[in-house]
């Protein structure tokens, strides 16, 4: 491999907070890793765990999901139902063989600009090391894999039983 | 779930705009490449790259093109949402287009700014313009809606930016409630003695506002209170306040404090507060002459009758009106206002944090507020500078930047040190005729008539020595040292260590935030910054607003400032109250969530999420119902539903969908 490879990280940032960072970040003109693609939400709690696996099962690297401090929710209370969703993901992101560090929740309050910085460079230097995750290109293997096992398993049928009437 | 729908040749034609912002974007991104590529994306009928999109030619060419190419949708990759969204909604309707068929991509903030790889750059600009292109082909036509906003205000401090800020309310006509959480108005301008550069006097400007507050038929006075509670959303807030018990009906006290003198302690030997515990007080009390509203009230805590009940009540046989009440219980009362003005202030630096400059340890260490005290003609020793044996200092050294520019505690600059300290070196000299020493790291000195205040005080000989003092004993090493304080320094002009002895030292503590200023930021849904001051919508064009619509700030609870900035804020908050009341109605987003009745199984997940209760189930139905009034947009029941059937305006799950495969799709 001779290019570098360059982690896809699609990130999640609630509105109020760590959107809000964000731009403070833009605005302090902070520098950091140009591989997270933000995509705005009103709360956190706006996340559907489906938007975390859809993001992976697309060829993302990696999914982060920045929200407001607890006790910070502009709407009371969202950041905490995000914790307890994105627990119980994390788990079975787990069992799925995607890594730790692949999936990120923080709380990153709106005058944070510079833990949006940490966050990104860290996260993008940790998901560059465990490599590609590669979604896209397995779930093909698979369907190879599949497509030859049912070709197996048609053409074969005559062999199959002849050697199970036997 | 994701793909679309329609048939390709039936996608919504689309409206391109990438913005220049000057060099600001175009400095870092292609922008003629991102226009390019963008033009070969399916759905794309118009890409342009323009200077400046936000200008008034670049609006009118985006409502000419919609006209022109019938655009239906329309998508403008320049800055923040937050910052140009309503913007360019604004030209997509003055195109004849309605504004929510429009989606905004920052590539400013969250590129152009933070990155310095023109061409990963460029990339992130192309990856977020195609999510947005695809995003906007879900987007539906929606209304704003309406609700009319609550003429009352509620105004939360009161000291000079509440005061201010709550008569300007006023005497426009709104009824306001000015809740303080002391038993008086005034707050710190109430214990100075003379205000910087002019020396006028603190109380002379301030009691008449005071008493017009006071007096004023449109505003409802509550002392001794404090919000406990805050609910709604802007227009329409209802706020349940706390009032403590003073012990002593304030319809009834006219102030004469008969009382006072007849309490069973015949000498005052409490901690006066508001003295800085310069001077003492009874247990029965009033703040000082001025206090408005001019009710005594009662300390609960050294009360001999509220402590024991075993009490012959004196105080109570001396008043006429029979104003005292032993058996008041705290109060909650609820209001109903459309705008609150936050003005909650600040708190001192505490000098102990510095335990090398001996405050506490040497009786001769003063803070400046407990001088302010001590100059202050109805202070505790009535005007007279002395020290805490009653002896006059001949030499005072004052300590600039006590808690401020310190990496230590606080790395900011108070503002108003600099000054203050020059108005006291000039007051401690005009009482008592000490020598005075500044020692400071910086004068600063910035406002009007401020530099030649400084001037003045360099004329009337107060010393003044650059370098911060390491510390302050009483160490002698000479016999002219003997029974002084020592304040070592560098003195960084002269490029030696000085010793200087005095007889008292004055700490220029800076301003903090409130001690519960997060828990009150938490009250009101706004927040603060990472030094723990409110933090405003936009530091430079929303200094007074929030985050939360209809929440206000003024004062120096959003950063240290001086009484004339802060008078200023206060009534830049107040404009803004009125200009939101007036209006008489505000237009709320429409990123409301419903329910789509017939794909609802009922199965209850969403009703108990809602923290707004805005959640309900038809039992006869059997389905989920929310009321849009009530809904704030935050989407969480969309989020939790299992069967995709509450849809959230703006952030449907088709748009976010899209715009995952979009970022991620090349």
């Amino acid at each position: 491999m001779t290019e570098k490879f360059e982690p896809k990280i699609v990130a999640f940032f609630c509105n109020w907070c760590t959107y809000t960072a964000a731009d403070l970040a833009g605005v302090s003109r902070l520098k950091y890793a140009p591989n997270v693609r933000v995509i705005r939400v009103m709360c956190s709690g706006r996340v559907d765990p489906q938007f975390v696996l859809e993001a992976f099962a697309r060829g993302a690297d990696g999914v982060l999901l920045g929200g407001c401090h607890p006790g910070d929710c502009h709407y009371a209370e969202g950041n905490y139902k995000t914790l307890r969703r994105m627990r119980m993901l994390e788990r079975m992101l787990r069992g799925m063989g995607i890594h730790d560090g692949r999936f990120r929740l923080e709380w990153i309050s709106g005058a944070e600009g510079d833990k949006v910085r940490t966050v990104v460079n860290d996260m993008t230097e940790k998901v560059r090391a465990l490599g590609p995750l590669d979604l896209p290109g397995k779930f093909k293997e698979w369907d190879k894999e599949m497509e030859e096992l049912e070709t197996q398993v048609n053409s074969g049928p005559a062999k199959g039983e002849a050697v199970h009437a036997r | 779930m994701s793909d679309n729908k329609q048939k390709k040749d039936a996608l919504p034609r689309v409206g391109f705009y990438v913005c220049h912002c000057g060099t600001n974007i175009a400095g870092t991104i292609d922008v003629a490449e991102v226009q390019k590529y963008v033009s070969g994306l399916p759905g794309v009928a118009v890409s342009r790259d323009y200077k400046y999109m936000c200008s008034d030619p670049g609006q009118e060419l985006i409502a000419r093109d919609i006209k022109e190419h019938k655009l239906e949708r329309l998508v403008v990759a320049a800055c923040s949402p937050n910052l140009h969204e309503e913007t360019f909604r604004k030209a997509a309707a003055k195109g004849g287009l309605n504004p929510f068929y429009f989606q905004m991509v920052n590539i400013r903030e969250h590129a152009s700014w933070v990155h310095t790889d023109k061409k990963a750059a460029t990339e992130k600009a192309k990856d977020l313009a195609r999510a947005a292109v695809a995003r906007v082909q879900h987007h539906r036509s929606l209304d704003k809606k309406r609700v009319p906003v609550d003429p009352n205000v509620l105004v939360v401090g009161g000291g000079i930016a509440g005061i201010h800020a709550a008569l300007t309310l006023a005497n426009a006509g709104k009824k306001v409630t000015l809740v303080e959480r002391e038993a008086t108005i005034g707050g710190h301008m109430a214990l100075f003695d003379k205000t910087f550069p002019t020396l006028d006097c603190a109380a002379c400007i301030l009691t008449p506002k005071m008493s017009a507050v006071k007096s004023h038929p449109n505003i409802t006075l509550w002392t001794y209170s404090e919000v406990e509670k805050v609910e709604g959303y802007v227009g329409n807030y209802k706020v349940t306040v706390k009032r403590k018990p003073r012990f002593v009906k304030e319809d009834l006290c006219v102030g004469c404090m008969e009382c006072i003198d007849a309490c069973v302690f015949k000498e005052a030997k409490f901690r006066d507060k508001f003295n800085q515990g310069l001077g003492k007080r009874k247990p029965v009390y009033i703040d000082f002459p001025q206090a408005t509203p001019k009710v005594v009230l009662v300390d609960p805590e050294t009360c001999i009758q509220l402590k024991t009940g075993k009490c012959k009540k004196s105080c109570a046989a001396a008043c006429d009106r029979n104003a005292f009440d032993f058996d008041q219980k705290e109060e909650l009362k609820e209001l109903q206002v459309g705008a609150i003005v936050l003005a909650t202030g600040f708190k001192t630096y505490d000098a102990g944090r510095d335990p090398n400059y001996g405050y506490g340890r040497y009786p001769g260490v003063f803070t400046a507020l407990e001088i302010e005290r001590l100059v202050n003609a109805s202070g505790p020793t009535s005007g007279e500078v002395v020290l805490r044996d009653g002896r006059r200092p001949k030499a005072v050294g004052i300590i600039h930047c006590v808690g401020s520019r310190d990496e230590k505690s606080n790395k900011w600059c108070s503002r108003v040190c600099c000054m203050y300290s020059l108005k006291l070196a000039h007051l401690i000299k005009e009482h008592s005729g000490a020598e005075v020493y500044n020692f400071y790291i910086d004068m600063r000195a910035p406002g009007k008539a401020y530099e030649e205040f400084y001037d003045k005080l360099l004329g009337e000989g107060v010393h003044f020595i650059r370098g911060r003092v390491s510390e302050v004993s009483d160490w002698a090493m000479t016999p002219d040292e003997e029974g002084k304080l020592v304040l070592r320094v560098e003195d960084t002009l002269a490029g030696f260590v000085r010793r200087v002895p005095v007889d008292m030292v004055v700490l220029s503590t800076g301003l903090e935030p409130q001690t519960d200023a997060q828990e009150v930021r938490r009250r009101f849904n706004i927040g603060c910054g990472t030094e723990g001051f409110f933090q405003e919508r936009h530091p430079k064009l929303a200094p007074v607003n929030t985050f939360t619509d209809g929440i206000y700030i003024a004062g120096a609870c959003q950063a240290p400032r001086d009484i004339p900035d802060t008078v200023a804020q206060a009534g830049a908050a107040a404009a803004e109250a009125l200009s939101l009341i007036d209006a008489g109605f505000v237009e709320l987003e429409p990123n409301t969530s419903h329910v789509l009745e017939e794909e609802c199984c009922g199965c209850k997940s969403c009703v108990p999420l809602c923290p707004y209760s805005a959640i309900t189930f038809d039992e006869t139905k059997k389905k989920a119902v929310i009321n849009e009034v009530l809904c704030k947009g935050c989407g969480v029941c969309a989020a939790a539903c299992p069967s995709g059937s509450i849809v959230q305006n703006l952030f449907d799950d088709e748009e976010i969908f899209s715009e995952i495969k979009g970022v991620l799709s090349k």
